[in-house]
């Protein structure tokens, strides 16, 4: 079994078990919950006989042990209960809320990729002069507000006083779109409606961004300060004494080896969005996951609560998961390793 | 310590920092004093006055119950701060007892320690929180709980690595030869040794605790009404926009002043800490 592979089944399995007890965690806070759940779904006018009807079909009086046990055996079907909010089974809701939200959060993750790194990169080869001074400030500038400051900052003055973006919605509603994944850019594409994709494109960017924003400013500072340190090491000297360009000594020797802790932050980072999308949704009406997890929180919806953290934490899981075999196949020592050690 | 002081003082922008963190600190203790209208903090309602821009009678203009909005942001400056304290007083301890049993002891104890560690990293910092704001009723002691519940696992992974490696060196294993006891070699011989590390996150760690917490509230599951808290100051004044722009402006900016103070002090200091090493 080759080093990678091996990786991937270890990591998996460690998963595997933080996904269990991340499901008893979220179980056990939900259970906590002061009042009735049964007495809150139905209402004040609600019978004692349909409360306890509800409650004994939800196992709400049985000790929390078998309470999950029925949970976990749902579960493996594939089936998180009823939202006592929408009165649909929360798959669905989640099915239908989810890929907005990870739509946003991907975009935002290239944004912040694909801003962040260069960023950085800049900062660190001008490292003691004035860019790096300027990257420097605005990057610790990016991760001291929360993402809703920003989302509110950039509404204010790229929808409002210049109006460049729309202030709310994924789609203009005149285009009639087959949600067949449920991304817009890809069901856009799907359809071949190339104006319908710029309009969800021109939608997505502002939100995207005002996500995005502090994971800029982490990555920037990340990806400068580990360039920073390989700058001093004795191969960029002497890549330096054979006259190669900055640029190439940059990009090639500098960053490479420091893309690898940075990856490991950007995983982290993402996470962050994850939940920083609860924020974000919030000031520009994003029909996601998050304002859903909002909404069944306020209304103290048991199975929707415990399904929603839990299919953000499964997410997440995935990511940092895929962001470990993509460092694990840029890291040459693990990529070559079953030629020495094994 | 005094050198410390001196290079931070000396670099004008950890100097900007601590002009920053000194103004927020002081105008949330004198809050009292500084507030043109300090009765404002609570539920006050002054209709010859509501919703209207900045003035020289109101500095950053009055909310749409006519309550002065810079007196609110000094008072909220005042949860903000409170709240970061009373966090990182409970978390980093708390974090440091399970990495450095878990680190040093090793074994089924470390797993068992870890797992429950990465259980809590693996749910998204705010949502973890969130859930919890959910289930509690929403007070100030309850944000600070949540609060706290997502951010002990960071120290107790910091430590944990530290502990790891301590674990091996000539001065732990002379105190086990001489019979100290677990408490002894793990809280007096290995605990001083993470203590730059701690107290470096530590500092970064108070803008951060800020912005969460005033997430929390922004999301209306924080500190509840008529409290002055900066994210619920936002969250209501977000449906007014543009045309009360204050309403949003001057608390975010203040979020953003309190916050990148602190990392500008924290920063400096990490690189100061590091370099001393």
């Amino acid at each position: 079994m080759s080093a990678v592979l091996r990786l991937l089944s270890r990591r998996l399995g460690i998963s595997l078990i933080v996904l269990v007890g991340v499901s008893m965690l979220i179980f056990g806070i939900a259970r906590v919950i002061p009042g009735d759940p049964a007495r809150i779904a139905l209402g004040p006018n609600a019978t004692e006989e349909q409360v306890a009807n509800l409650r004994a079909a939800l196992h709400l009086d049985d000790p929390v042990v078998v309470q999950y046990g029925h949970f976990v055996a749902d579960l493996l079907q594939g089936d998180l209960g009823v939202s006592l909010y929408t009165n649909r089974p929360v798959t669905l809701d989640i099915a239908q809320f989810l890929p907005a939200t990870l739509e946003l959060v991907l975009f935002a993750g290239v944004l912040m990729v694909a801003i962040g790194l260069p960023l950085g990169m800049w900062s660190a080869r001008y490292r003691g002069r004035w860019p790096d001074h300027l990257i420097r400030v605005v990057s610790l500038l990016g991760v001291s507000a929360p993402s809703f400051v920003w989302a509110v900052i950039l509404m204010l003055l790229f929808a409002f006083f210049l109006p460049i973006f729309p202030i709310a919605g994924r789609i203009t509603d005149s285009f009639e779109i087959t949600r067949a994944t449920g991304f817009l850019l890809i069901d856009t594409l799907l359809a071949r409606n190339g104006a319908a994709f710029f309009d969800v494109l021109w939608h997505i960017f502002l939100p995207a961004f005002a996500l995005a924003v502090s994971g800029i400013g982490q990555a920037a500072r990340l990806t400068r300060a580990n360039m920073v340190e390989t700058y001093d090491r004795p191969y960029v000297e002497m890549a330096q004494a054979y006259g190669f360009s900055a640029r190439r000594i940059a990009a090639k020797y500098a960053f490479k080896p420091s893309l690898i802790p940075s990856l490991t932050i950007i995983g982290l980072d993402f996470a962050a969005m994850l939940g920083n999308a609860f924020l974000v949704e919030a000031v520009f009406a994003w029909p996601g996951l998050s304002r859903y997890g909002v909404a069944v929180i306020l209304r103290k919806d048991l199975n929707a609560i415990i399904g929603t953290v839990l299919i953000i934490s499964a997410t997440f899981l995935i990511v940092n998961l895929i962001v470990d075999l993509l460092i694990a196949f840029l890291n040459p020592r693990i990529r070559h390793s079953e030629r020495g050690t094994s | 310590m005094r050198r410390t002081i001196i290079i931070l003082l000396r670099n004008p922008l950890s100097l900007l920092g601590a002009i920053l963190v000194a103004a927020v600190v002081l105008s949330a203790v004198l809050a009292d004093y500084i507030a043109p209208f300090p009765e404002h903090r609570g539920s006050v309602v002054d209709f010859v006055y509501f919703n209207k821009g900045p003035t020289a009678r109101n500095l950053m203009g009055t909310d749409l119950v006519g309550r002065d909005l810079f007196s609110r942001i000094l008072y909220a400056f005042r949860i903000s701060l409170i709240l970061g304290v009373v966090v990182l007083a409970i978390a980093p301890p708390i974090g440091t007892l399970v990495g450095l049993f878990a680190g040093y002891l090793g074994g089924r104890t470390e797993f068992v320690l870890m797992r429950l560690t990465d259980v809590f990293l693996s749910i998204p910092p705010l949502v973890l929180a969130i859930a919890m704001m959910g289930v509690l009723e929403p007070t100030l002691m309850n944000a600070m709980l949540a609060v706290t519940a997502m951010w002990w696992p960071w120290y107790a992974r910091l430590v944990y690595n530290i502990a790891r490696s301590e674990r091996e060196e000539g001065y732990v294993l002379a105190a086990e030869v001489i019979g100290a006891s677990t408490l002894h070699v793990t809280l007096r011989e290995i605990l001083p040794n993470c203590l730059p590390a701690i107290i470096t996150k530590m500092t970064l760690d108070m803008g951060f605790v800020i912005i969460i917490a005033s997430s929390l509230s922004f999301l209306g599951l924080g500190v509840q009404p008529p409290t002055p808290d900066l994210g619920s100051m936002v969250a209501e004044g977000a449906r007014y926009l543009p045309d009360s722009w204050w309403l949003t402006v001057f608390p975010g900016l203040a979020i953003l002043i309190a916050v990148f103070g602190f990392n500008l002090i924290g920063d400096a200091l990490r690189e100061i800490l590091g370099a001393d090493q």
